[in-house]
Formats: C-alpha cells, sequence, structure tokens
C-alpha cells in the first residue's frame, strides 16, 4: 500500500516556496506533510496533500516542473523508539532508505519513506505486521 | 516539383555566363548611386572592368557601416519616385540601415520567396499563416507577397498573441507556418498546454523556420513537437530579406540563388577567399536590384559551401545552416564561442527544456560563463540524479567549447520568453 508524493522542482529563489504553497492553499488543497532537500542550486519540495491529483493539476497549471511518485506512509504509535525499530526492519531486510520524513501527532507517528526496493518493502510491511496507510487513511490522521 | 525549372536547374556554365552578364548590368545600375558613384570612380572601375567573374573581387567591400554612414538615401541608385518601398532596419547603434525598392524590386523578391515555397512542395492549395511582425521586419511583408504569388491562402496573422494564433490554424485549416524557431516551440507548447496535440488536431505540415541561428536538434524536436517538416530560410533586409536562400527537399543546406545574387565566403579577418567547404563570412553581391544595388556587401553571416551537387537537381551552390553572426560571437578567454554550439549539445538531452540563457559575468577578475537551462516536465524526484545530470551537462559543454561553463537548472517558464527573436546571450562583464 503507498501513497502519492508529488515532487516540484524548486529554485533557490527568494519567496518561491510561499509561491507554491500559496497557489496549492488558494484551492482548498491540505498539506499533510512536506520536506524540502536543497543542495546549492536548487531544491526539490516534497508534499504529502490530501488530494494529491489535485495538487499536481494546480501545479501543472501554473506550469511548474513537478512530478508524482509512490512512496510508504507507515504509521506507528507515538512513543520513543518506534521509528527507530521500524527502520532497523527495512535495514535488516537489505533496503535502502533514499530518504524519510516523519511527523508525529500525539497518540500517532507518520513515516514517510522511499526505498530502492519496493516490493522487498512490501514484504517486510506484512511480516512485520506494520500498518502502512493509503490515501484514505491518511486524511484520517 | 520547379518552379522555375529552367533557371533552377541551369548548368553552372550558363549560370555563370549570366551572372557576368548581370554583374555588368548592376555595376551600370550602381553608378547611379552617389555612394558607389564615388567609390567606384575612386577605384577606376566600371562595367568595362569586369570582363569575368574573378574580376568582382576589384570591386571594395560594403559595410553595414557604409549603409548607416549613407543613411537615408546615399546608395539609391533610382530616383526616389520609382521606389515604392522602404524597410529599415533598427539601428541600435548610430543610424539605421535603409533599404529601398522599385516595383520591379518587388516583383522579383515576391518570385524568389515563391520559388523557395514551391520548392518545398507548398501549392495554391495550402493556407499559409505568417507569425512574422509586419513592419519593418522583412519576414512578414516579404512571405506575404510571396505565398500571394504562389497563390497560398495567406493568413497575415503577424506576431504574438498565441491564442489567436492557435485559432487561426485550427478554424482555417493552416497547413503552412512561417515562424522563428523559438516561437514554433512555443506555439507547441500552447497547444500542448491547451490539451491540444497539433499532430493529430490541426492540418499544419509544413514550416518555414528562419532568422534566428538554431541547431538540427532544434529542427527536429519542433519537427516531431509539431508534426510538420521544417525547413530553414535565410534571408537579411539588405538583400530584401527572406528568399536569398532556403532549404530543399532534401533538408541537407540552403540553395543560395545565384540568378539572384553573386556568393563569396571570406575570411573575415584577412578578407580573403576561404577554400571551398570551409567556414567563412558570406559576402554577396545583388544581380537584379534596381533601387539600391550592394555590390560586396559583408553580411556577417557565417557559412561555408556545402560542396558536390543536390540530389534535387537544382544546380544552385548550397550554404550551410549558419553558425551564428560574426557579431554574435562571444570571445571568453581567448576562446571563440557561438550560442549555437550550446544549442546544440542542450538539445540532445531530453530532460531540458527549450529555453535557455548564457550569461557572462566578471567573477572577482575572472571571466566567467553560466548556462541557465529549463527542465522540461520529464523530471525525477531523486536530487543526485538532477546533480549528475548538471555535471553531464557541463562535461559536455566542455567538450564542445573548451571552457568549463557554470551550468544551472530552472524552473520551467522562468526564463525569460520573447515573442520576437530570443535573446541567448547577455553579457554582465566588467572591462578590468
Amino acid at each position: 500500500m503507498t501513497i502519492q508524493q508529488i515532487s516540484i522542482f524548486l529554485e533557490n529563489k527568494f519567496g518561491r516556496l510561499n509561491e507554491i504553497l500559496s497557489l496549492i492553499a488558494k484551492e482548498q488543497v491540505r498539506i499533510i506533510a512536506a520536506s524540502v532537500a536543497d543542495t546549492s542550486e536548487f531544491g526539490i519540495l516534497r508534499i504529502i496533500a490530501d488530494d494529491p491529483q489535485k495538487a499536481y493539476q494546480i501545479l501543472k497549471a501554473n506550469r511548474i516542473s513537478a512530478n508524482i511518485s509512490e512512496v510508504f506512509a507507515i504509521l506507528t504509535e507515538s512513543v520513543p523508539g518506534q521509528f527507530a525499530r521500524t527502520i532497523e526492519y527495512f535495514t535488516q531486510a537489505g533496503i535502502s532508505i533514499e530518504y524519510m520524513y516523519c511527523f508525529s501527532t500525539q497518540s500517532k507517528g507518520v513515516l514517510v519513506i522511499r526505498v530502492n526496493d519496493s516490493e522487498a518493502a512490501h514484504e517486510v510491511i506484512r511480516r512485520k505486521n506494520l500498518r502502512s496507510v493509503d490515501q484514505i487513511g491518511l486524511r484520517e490522521i | 516539383m520547379y518552379w522555375e525549372q529552367k533557371v533552377e536547374t541551369i548548368s553552372r556554365h550558363e549560370l555563370e555566363k549570366l551572372q557576368l552578364e548581370l554583374l555588368r548590368t548592376t555595376l551600370i545600375q550602381a553608378k547611379q548611386s552617389s555612394y558607389y558613384a564615388k567609390v567606384l570612380n575612386e577605384n577606376g572601375l566600371d562595367e568595362n572592368s569586369i570582363q569575368s567573374l574573378s574580376d568582382l573581387k576589384k570591386i571594395p567591400f560594403t559595410t553595414k557601416e557604409d549603409l548607416r554612414n549613407h543613411y537615408p538615401f546615399g546608395f539609391s541608385a533610382v530616383p526616389l519616385e520609382k521606389c515604392v518601398r522602404l524597410h529599415s532596419s533598427s539601428g541600435t547603434t548610430g543610424n539605421p540601415t535603409v533599404v529601398l525598392h522599385s516595383q520591379k524590386d518587388l516583383d522579383e523578391w515576391a518570385n524568389q520567396v515563391a520559388r523557395c515555397m514551391y520548392m518545398v512542395g507548398i501549392r495554391n492549395t495550402d493556407v499559409f499563416q505568417n507569425t512574422s511582425g509586419y513592419g519593418m521586419f522583412t519576414g512578414g511583408l516579404g512571405f506575404q507577397y510571396g505565398a500571394e504569388k504562389l497563390g497560398c491562402l495567406t493568413v497575415p496573422a503577424a506576431a504574438g498573441n498565441t491564442k489567436r494564433q492557435m485559432k487561426f490554424i485550427t478554424d482555417f485549416n493552416t497547413t503552412t507556418i512561417h515562424a522563428i524557431p523559438s516561437y514554433a516551440i512555443r506555439l507547441a507548447d500552447a497547444f500542448y498546454e491547451a490539451g491540444c496535440d497539433p499532430k493529430k488536431d490541426t492540418k499544419l505540415k509544413t514550416l518555414i523556420i528562419g532568422a534566428e541561428p538554431h541547431s538540427e536538434e532544434q529542427r527536429k524536436r519542433i519537427e516531431e513537437l509539431l508534426g510538420v517538416k521544417a525547413y530553414n530560410c535565410f534571408g537579411m533586409s539588405e538583400m530584401n530579406g527572406p528568399g536569398v536562400a532556403f532549404e530543399c527537399p532534401q533538408q541537407n543546406g540552403l540553395h543560395l540563388w545565384e540568378d539572384y545574387v553573386i556568393a563569396e565566403i571570406i575570411d573575415p579577418v584577412t578578407l580573403e577567399p576561404v577554400p571551398e567547404g570551409e567556414l567563412g563570412e558570406l559576402v554577396l553581391t545583388t544581380l537584379k536590384r534596381e533601387a539600391m544595388p550592394l555590390l560586396r556587401y559583408r553580411t556577417r553571416d557565417l557559412t561555408r559551401f556545402i560542396p558536390g551537387i543536390c540530389k534535387c537537381g537544382r544546380t544552385h551552390r548550397r550554404i550551410d545552416r549558419f553558425k551564428g553572426r560574426s557579431d554574435d560571437m562571444m570571445i571568453l578567454k581567448g576562446v571563440n564561442i557561438f550560442p549555437i554550439q550550446i544549442e546544440k549539445i542542450l538539445m540532445q538531452f531530453k530532460e531540458l527544456g527549450n529555453n535557455y540563457l548564457i550569461t557572462l559575468e566578471t567573477i572577482g577578475t575572472n571571466d566567467e560563463m553560466l548556462v541557465e537551462v529549463e527542465l522540461s516536465d520529464l523530471f525525477t524526484d531523486d536530487y543526485s540524479v538532477l546533480q549528475r545530470l548538471t555535471k553531464e551537462i557541463t562535461h559536455q559543454l566542455k567538450d564542445e567549447i573548451l571552457l568549463t561553463p557554470k551550468v544551472k537548472l530552472v524552473e520551467k517558464g522562468s526564463l525569460p520568453q520573447s515573442e520576437g527573436k530570443a535573446v541567448r546571450v547577455k553579457d554582465l562583464r566588467k572591462i578590468i
């Protein structure tokens, strides 16, 4: 089970992040999680939204270079050591985490991860009984 | 197949005989202008000094400076009442240049353009939409009269207003377009953004491109985007405008109409002719112009003759796609670089869009080149891929221009887009 993540090419330019987020906000799309990876020249903004297709269409209509990729969102209890344990399962299975960002609410934690081997990751999730959520599950967090 | 078979397939020997005869007539005509009366007199030249084509080199070159210095009517070889049109090119430095036309000149020009268009299969059943600026820019009226002479239904849409261009193309079943390359791409982008596929949803089949140097890769990309065959056109206002040289269906070089001009290719420094096939500056002498003949005019355009005979059967020599203007050449750290060299590399990357900007700047005491290029929609969410892409572009550019530029990927649509000729180079260097 995966969710859709939108990646946006971001030039290092003052105010650009604000511009893009405002475009999405205007259309009433809720951003659940976001992260920015940056180099000295450019950044990539990654967004998990409640309606990724709509967010993507908004970006397209504004001629913004963006694409959609599938990532895992794994739900954990929000207690010490949970994130570490979860990642460890992947490491043990020889799966590389390409990038990760996470967020927690009072009772739950969510790990958004992109791995080098999706099939193997599915297998780990099944075997270890991890809760990977889909788009609908994500909206309910 | 041929608009004027006899002259288009004339033997070399006959062509040279014709050129000699026309050159002598041109000299007689040129003497009527105050400028050439003086120049020819000072050099002791008249039509009798020309006994063979090799005598052409006795005549001094004419430069753009000469045109500017004798602005506006110093080159006029007929009384002004015989002139019916004036085109002027912008004078960014000093005076503009002026070109005068008699009615006969305009008729000949229209014939030249019609010959070019007929050559690539355009017929009176075609609908021709001209996206050139009308007015002083000769790509407007030049193609208008040429296409009308050929009998096309001609739509003088003029420049800009892309939405309207698209509506015309769709509503009028336009088959043929004339556009500068950067605008052709913009038009294609606009179709795709509107959810149309110009390959299926329009009747477009032929595109005439010119006025901006562009690479073969750029041409192929335009052909794929629009689903057309794109043919290169060469012209300049001093030589009337479009129609001086044009590609035939072989798409391998532009036939230069040698019954209208005599062409030489010279080394721009030594002013001596270069060996056949080598790159140099194109020098043209008009052969039929009445109101304003030009003798050995230095075009500043760099090209070469393509040796050999063209499969299309035309005997007029071909010139290669333009390497740029000698004025466009950038000199960075003593290396001569043309924007087209950079474009050629960039267009090979599918990940990149069509828009780019070269900036020359002084950093510390060093002159550096920055190449900004837009990403296309093909995109990864992995930034190490983008970094590798940047490195690969840098590497290939270095192989081509022998200097290492700084390459920067930018967002689609972030570089300035112009409806006229694209500005590809910004020189911000300080003189130290």
